[in-house]
């Protein structure tokens, strides 16, 4: 299965990501979003980080989920290559998520060739179809 | 969507459904045709709905669609009935421009181009990703929030006059850095004094045509050939925090129902939630002055280090192009004070406002306003008219016509680089991608964008100027 798909947006990077399960398309939105910046797939997975987020609903979950990522690398100076024990609980008013981020610290070793400043509610969708689960992000670069 | 012609570059859109304004937008027939091609209109629209909204809700000659308010939006609110909001004022809060003058002309860098290029390139760092030289500790964090680029002058960064030729002399007073996010702070620590990257970017340029010789003279732009320094960039991931910390926590106390655009989330500006967010972007504000203030100063020892002076470097002026702020304006015959939510905006004072610095009461503010990479800038002066038409606003820049991800497709930055050889002008980056993604086709055209403001009456034409040497990060 395709895990996301780049999408041409005027002044910023949109993108959408798929899964069978709400879990694994939320992973690959955090690809999709690392992709715009870095090449995700070789980074070493050498260095990880514990996430864990609530949401009011599932965009503001995404939303905060997926700004871990930009906090990390301007932060930390970490690049997400890979997303593991992804689990969403819907738990009465908050969806609560935690995930184990691995990747590497930046350095001489990676090429960054792009910024995402922030992630956007814009055009934002969550959706279950009957090819699973579809998720779309614009972020601001 | 319908549209009433006003006149050749004003068109409106009348008030319907749930709008409290018409929205009224500013664009040569050529410029529209780009409007029209994205959402920008509905978010004008959108804006007009807000509560308190005063007069129209105004849309800029460059604008394009942004999240919840266009980029190249104005709209000012009612201090008791009024909204502020997030995603009117941007995540890049005091995403700005700095423009320094020189005594130097284009003859006297003709051999030292390259290496005046270089030595920036080395001394101010920029990029994805590349730290500041300084590490600060959250105390000094802080005191910046507070004083912004008076932090960096009282630290040996830069002079005293250029604080009086910044908008709000580079400290928004009301700023409050106890409310900025632990998380904000993290971001900012390890970025203050860098450009960042993206549209970001610092120029050499030179003075290519002189409109107004008069009012010119008076910003410290002499003659043609004359050497300037352009200097854009913002608050970087400390102002995006706090943009993105306040969308969520006033999701949390007022909801998104009833919102057509869940950026659009604002709070009533006398709420406590409204305040702190004032407040806080105040803070990330005065941290994008300092910033600023900090790459002037490492500009200015540049020209010291590799011309043996830099005598005449005063600052031209400094404005804000993402920012929301406490102004007096007329409306309906009287004067009142408002909360102008500028995005993707210059602020256009015209002559006689008590903000400006004396030396530019007589004419009006320094509009300054960039265009794409490797194409022509502008300097410009507010006007009086301007109050009227648009609550003293004007455009920001060229704005995007084209997406990165096409941009990337199409062009690549070393051939973007080798053309820009051939026309005089040397750029450096540190991310060729990035040079493909900013290339000047990708953007509107900024001479129609000063045109229009120019015809208006937004902001007055008088000078033009070209770059010679590009640092993009």
């Amino acid at each position: 299965m395709e895990r996301y798909r780049i999408l041409p947006h005027t002044a910023d990077g949109k993108f959408r990501a798929f899964g069978a399960t709400r879990e694994e398309a939320f992973a690959n939105a955090a690809l999709a979003a690392a992709s715009l910046m870095w090449d995700w797939w070789a980074i070493r997975t050498v260095q990880s980080h514990p996430v864990a987020v609530q949401g009011r609903d599932l965009e503001q979950l995404l939303y905060k989920f997926l700004e871990e990522i930009i906090y990390l690398f301007d932060a930390k100076n970490f690049l997400l290559g890979g997303v593991e024990d992804l689990k969403i609980e819907d738990g009465g008013e908050n969806f609560r998520l935690s995930a184990v981020f691995w990747g590497d610290e930046a350095g001489g070793r990676y090429e960054i060739f792009g910024a995402v400043k922030a992630v956007t509610y814009n055009e934002m969708k969550i959706e279950l179809g009957c090819g699973g689960w579809t998720i779309q992000v614009v972020v601001d670069m | 969507m319908e549209l009433e012609r006003i006149d050749d570059n004003t068109w409106e859109i009348p008030r319907h459904g749930e709008m409290k304004v018409p929205a009224r937008i500013f664009a040569s027939r050529k410029l529209l045709e780009s409007v029209r091609g994205d959402s920008t209109l509905e978010q004008a629209e959108n804006v007009a709905c807000l509560p308190g909204i005063q007069r129209m809700s105004y849309v800029m000659p460059d604008a394009h669609q942004g999240y919840g308010f266009p980029i190249g939006g104005v709209a000012a609110f009612d201090l008791e009935e009024g909204i502020i909001s997030p995603g009117g004022v941007g995540y890049d809060i005091n995403c700005g421009v700095r423009l320094l003058r020189t005594d130097f002309t284009e003859k006297d860098v003709a051999g030292k181009r390259k290496e005046l290029l270089a030595e920036i390139f080395k001394e101010v760092p920029a990029g994805i990703g590349k730290g500041g030289v300084t590490k600060l500790s959250v105390g000094v964090l802080k005191e910046i929030l507070v004083k912004g680029a008076q932090w960096a002058v009282e630290n040996g960064y830069g002079m005293a006059d250029d604080l009086r030729m910044t908008e709000e002399e580079g400290r928004m007073k009301d700023a409050d850095g106890s409310r900025v996010s632990p998380r904000a702070m993290e971001r900012g620590i390890p970025q203050l004094g860098t450009l960042g990257s993206g549209n970001h970017f610092l120029e050499i340029q030179k003075v290519d045509r002189i409109f107004d010789p008069e009012t010119a003279h008076i910003f410290g732009v002499d003659g043609e050939g004359q050497i300037l320094v352009m200097i854009h960039c913002g608050s970087r991931g400390l102002g995006h925090q706090v943009a993105s910390d306040y969308i969520q926590s006033m999701e949390g106390a007022y909801g998104v129902t009833g919102l057509p655009d869940r950026e659009l989330i604002h709070a009533p500006i006398h709420s406590a939630m409204g305040r702190e967010y004032y407040r806080s972007m105040c803070a990330a504000v005065n941290y994008a002055f300092a910033n600023r203030q900090m790459i002037a100063h490492w500009v200015r020892d540049v020209f010291k280090k590799v011309l043996g002076s830099s005598r005449g470097m005063g600052q031209i002026y400094d404005v804000c192009h993402n920012v929301a702020k406490i102004e007096t304006h007329a409306v309906g015959g009287r004067e009142k004070e408002l909360c102008v939510h500028r995005k993707g905006a210059t602020r256009s004072f015209g002559p006689g406002r008590k903000e400006l610095p004396e030396a530019y009461r007589s004419v009006g503010q320094p509009v300054i306003i960039p265009g794409s990479m490797g194409t022509a800038s502008y300097l410009l002066a507010g006007t009086v008219e301007a109050e009227a038409l648009s609550f003293s606003s004007t455009a920001h820049g060229a704005g995007r016509i084209m997406s990165r991800h096409e941009a990337v497709r199409r062009f690549r930055g070393e051939q973007i680089r080798d053309d820009l050889a051939k026309k005089g002008i040397e750029l450096r980056s540190t991310n060729w991608k990035g040079v493909a993604e900013e290339a000047s086709a990708a953007y509107k055209d900024v001479d129609e964008v000063v045109r229009v403001s120019d015809e208006v009456g937004l902001g007055r034409l008088v000078a033009r100027v070209v770059p010679i040497g590009v640092m993009k990060g």
